[in-house]
């Protein structure tokens, strides 16, 4: 791959520039949504946009105790955790940019750095709320992560492969095997709103409760930053789940498997906003005792569902 | 009865396809009630300076002066106005009345000042040149 | 991680009024509490002693922006039975329609308020739609949408026409039916339940010991309610049940307002069917009151408000008490929180209803260095020496004033 093409794909498609207009398309959908659902007009288009330039034009305030560097490196570090993933999943076509046997495994492990941020910012930031927020986040990790990643695991071990693109062209040729996967795909949904901090797992920057979270003290340009990185994150754990459970009409044609691909991600993203209209937030400690009790079992019963069924796979 | 996570999803569904509750204020003005107590507005050929309003205001807000003979003008303080419109009840004449207004937001304390002219003496031409009212929008008690 | 000292306000998300909560924690666990009033002391009391009583009744019904209606009917009822001024019959039932609508906006907030705090919105955008109709309904009554100014002293300020009557009658379906579908959500959504059941809990004679009041009060099984014990303004013609839950906890407390709601509607029911003809107040605006004193007690939506007036025979009052109802939940308060978790702080709280602005008392500090009592000026020029220290300037900011 030339430096071109490389350079293109990571600024432009299905890089930065993709994901942010995509992120921001997907926040709006959110946003209208959830507002369509409690029976509100909703914001306009452009408002996520409007509202990234607005942050960005706003005074960046860093606390005097907290380590400067640090404060202001995580943002970039989770956005560029979320985009890195993107070059592993299948966009176009069944194939990915940067697919390899065992992608899957690093695009977990590259949306666990978001959250990992998310803690350090907390903790960086030295106030109160914050590291509420930081020690809460970091709780919640633990508890959604286990099921996220054993529901993840099923589909994979059904294809009998830890690579993205191969899997999504097993399923190409045996579409009806992806049915198999169905318990899984809920237990997935379910954590994916743990893992983008959504009601009701909305703990960590619960704003009645800690006020802004792990994201107290940011401000300005770094807040608008780690916005567009979670919004970025959305998109991807909505594009991952997409991959690995929805991966049907990848044989398409280029442009029909990418609308298609669109397509996905915003009803995944329609169903989030469904489910965060849906509950209260809960207590952390009965967040974690849900995962555990309940995702953790319907986890391992998919698990258990997949290993029988991988005897009379193909 | 069955608790079970969810219980508003039939609501939520409902209502997506439903017309909104909320509107695109300020692009569309909600319905003001008949009644509705607003900026209060004085009409100065009506006084005859008894200041029964300005002894039943609970926030000081009005201020009638006598400006020549049966000639009264008004300041009133929009700021510490509390929209109780209880001069309105106490004026034996209507020379005061509540409009409709109600958007009165202002940077300064001096844009919430509205000043009311008494009306030329009808003899004297000595009537002083003051400053236009800033407002005379909103209907009058009759209408 | 040790204890730490969380400060819940004076300014907090949770809080829509200043007030400071100081959580003392362990993890997510409540050891200690320390409540601190006084952000928001407005001296209204000492504001009505200068003022006549025509004018201190607008006053008092901003003393809060929820239960307007309440304060000022409260303190009307005490100068009218200290200066014995009779009050026309359909006048009091006025007073008590508007009370009871006002009732209704105040619970269905309470319940939009209290999804909020949980995380829970859409609750808060249905609960809030819903209370349109009954804003609607007052605003075409008084005018306005939150300070009805209803009354006058000895009698109502409006008459309520038959349109009026049709319209409350239309609205009143409507509202049966979604506190019934909003009474199943709270019995069944079961994140809701898991975040109400067993929160803040108090006993019933925790809640009798820190003299709880109001649905705080009943939401513990403490049968007390001023409608039925001390009967004011037509409520003595008026029958309704009262609503009692021993939960003890904040769902106890919830299923407690929305029975009231329930209530509520029966009552208004039984006003638009039963208004008496007649005058609706003095033929003169009263502004002379004789000399006495008076103790009025109103079941206000948040509990119940008490005013203490004593008249001069002049057409002032020589001293007005105001006790918003919930300086008496606050006690109680502290004993909800202990033992519980942060993350329950902010409902338990509200589960109170509390309106911290009404409740607030001035306090006075005695300084060491033989000034106790700053004015404005004193005041203005601390601000900007301190900040002169940390380098900014604010001699150009303009003093606020007139």
């Amino acid at each position: 791959m030339g430096v071109l093409v490389a350079l293109y794909a990571i600024l432009i498609f299905p890089g930065l520039a993709f994901l942010s207009t995509f992120g921001l398309v997907a926040e709006y959908v959110d946003r209208k949504l959830y507002a369509r659902f409690q029976n509100r007009m909703g914001p306009p288009w452009f408002q996520p946009f409007a509202d990234f330039v607005k942050l960005l034009g706003k005074e960046t305030i860093i606390p005097a105790e907290a380590n400067a560097t640090v404060f202001k490196v995580l943002p970039a570090v989770a956005m560029a955790a979320v985009v890195t993933a993107m070059f592993y999943i299948p966009v176009w076509d069944n194939r990915s940019l940067l697919g390899f046997e065992g992608d899957l495994i690093v695009v977990i492990y590259l949306l666990t750095i978001p959250t990992l941020t998310f803690f350090l910012a907390g903790w960086a930031s030295t106030s109160l709320y914050a590291a509420m927020g930081a020690v809460r986040s970091l709780t919640q990790l633990f508890a959604y992560e286990v099921p996220l990643y054993m529901a993840l695991l099923a589909p994979a071990l059904l294809a009998r492969t830890w690579s993205l693109q191969t899997m999504a062209r097993w399923y190409t040729e045996h579409p009806a095997w992806m049915l198999a996967n169905l318990l899984g795909f809920l237990v997935a949904i379910v954590a994916l709103q743990g893992k983008l901090e959504k009601v009701p797992f909305d703990i960590p920057e619960a704003e009645t409760e800690i006020v802004g979270g792990t994201f107290t003290e940011y401000s300005g340009r770094l807040l608008a930053v780690f916005r567009m990185a979670i919004d970025m994150e959305m998109v991807v754990g909505a594009a991952l789940l997409a991959a690995v459970f929805l991966p049907f009409g990848l044989g398409l044609h280029p442009v029909l498997v990418f609308v298609l691909f669109l397509a996905k991600v915003l009803f995944l993203v329609a169903l989030a906003a469904l489910l965060r209209a849906l509950f209260a937030r809960l207590r952390i400690e009965q967040m974690v005792d849900f995962c555990w009790r309940i995702l953790m079992p319907a986890a391992l019963l998919q698990l258990l569902l997949t290993v029988v069924l991988s005897g009379v796979a193909p | 009865m069955s608790h079970h996570p969810g219980r508003m999803v039939g609501e939520l569904l409902r209502h997506s396809v439903r017309q909104p509750a909320t509107i695109r204020y300020p692009a569309v003005k909600a319905d003001l009630p008949d009644k509705f107590r607003g900026r209060i507005q004085f009409i100065a050929e009506r006084c005859i300076g008894c200041r029964m309003c300005m002894r039943d205001c609970p926030s000081n807000a009005i201020h009638i002066t006598k400006e020549g003979d049966k000639r009264f003008s008004c300041r009133i303080y929009l700021d510490r106005c509390i929209y109780c419109a209880q001069c309105v009840d106490t004026c034996p004449k209507d020379a005061l009345y509540a409009t409709m207004d109600f958007e009165l937001a202002a940077f300064t304390h001096d844009a919430l000042q509205r000043d009311y002219d008494a009306p030329p003496a009808t003899a004297e031409p000595e009537a002083p040149p003051a400053p236009e009212t800033k407002d005379s929008e909103g209907t009058g008690p009759g209408a | 991680m040790a204890n730490v000292t969380i400060p819940v306000g004076p300014q907090h998300p949770a809080l829509k009024e200043p007030e400071c909560f100081k959580v003392t924690l362990d993890g997510e666990k409540i050891v200690g509490v320390e409540i601190r009033l006084g952000y928001n002391h407005r001296g209204i009391e000492k504001a009505c002693e200068e003022r006549t009583i025509v004018q201190s009744q607008y006053i008092l019904e901003r003393v809060c922006g929820i239960c307007s209606h309440s304060h000022s009917t409260c303190f009307l009822m005490a100068v009218e039975e200290a200066g014995k001024i009779e009050v026309p019959r359909r006048a009091l039932w006025i007073r008590t329609l508007i009370g009871e609508l006002e009732r209704i906006h105040s619970h269905l907030l309470w319940l939009g308020v209290a999804g909020h705090e949980l995380g829970f919105d859409t609750l808060l955008m249905y609960t809030w739609r819903d209370r349109e109709l009954v804003m609607d309904l007052l605003a075409l009554i008084s005018g306005n949408r939150v300070n009805y100014n209803m009354n006058v002293l000895g009698g109502a300020r409006r008459d309520i026409t038959d349109a009026h009557r049709a319209e409350i009658r239309k609205a009143l379906p409507v509202f049966r039916e979604r506190t019934a579908y909003y009474a199943r959500v709270a019995q069944e959504e079961s994140t809701l339940i898991a975040r109400l059941s067993g929160v803040g809990r108090l006993t019933k004679e925790e809640a009798i010991f820190y003299n709880a009041n109001g649905p705080t009060a009943r939401g513990s099984g403490v049968d007390r309610d001023t409608r039925r014990d001390d009967p004011y303004l037509a409520f003595p013609e008026l029958e309704f049940e009262v609503v009692l839950d021993d939960h003890s906890d904040v769902y106890g407390r919830t299923l407690v307002r929305i029975g009231e709601l329930m209530q509520t509607y029966d009552l208004i029911e039984q006003i638009i069917d039963g208004l008496p003809e007649g005058p609706i107040g003095p033929a003169r605006a009263i502004r002379r009151v004789a000399a006495g004193e008076a103790v009025s007690r109103y079941e206000a939506p948040r509990g119940e408000d008490i005013h203490y007036v004593c008249t001069n025979g002049t057409d002032k009052v020589e001293r007005v008490k105001v006790r918003a109802p919930t300086l008496g939940n606050l006690p109680a308060v502290v004993r909800m929180l202990e033992g519980g978790f942060l993350a329950d702080v902010p409902i338990v709280v509200a589960a109170i209803d509390p309106c911290f602005s009404c409740t607030d008392r001035g306090i006075r500090v005695a300084r060491s260095q033989g000034q106790d009592v700053w004015d404005a000026d004193a005041l203005r020029a601390y601000a900007i020496e301190f900040y002169r220290k940390r380098g900014l300037d604010l001699t150009r900011v303009k003093a606020p004033g007139r």
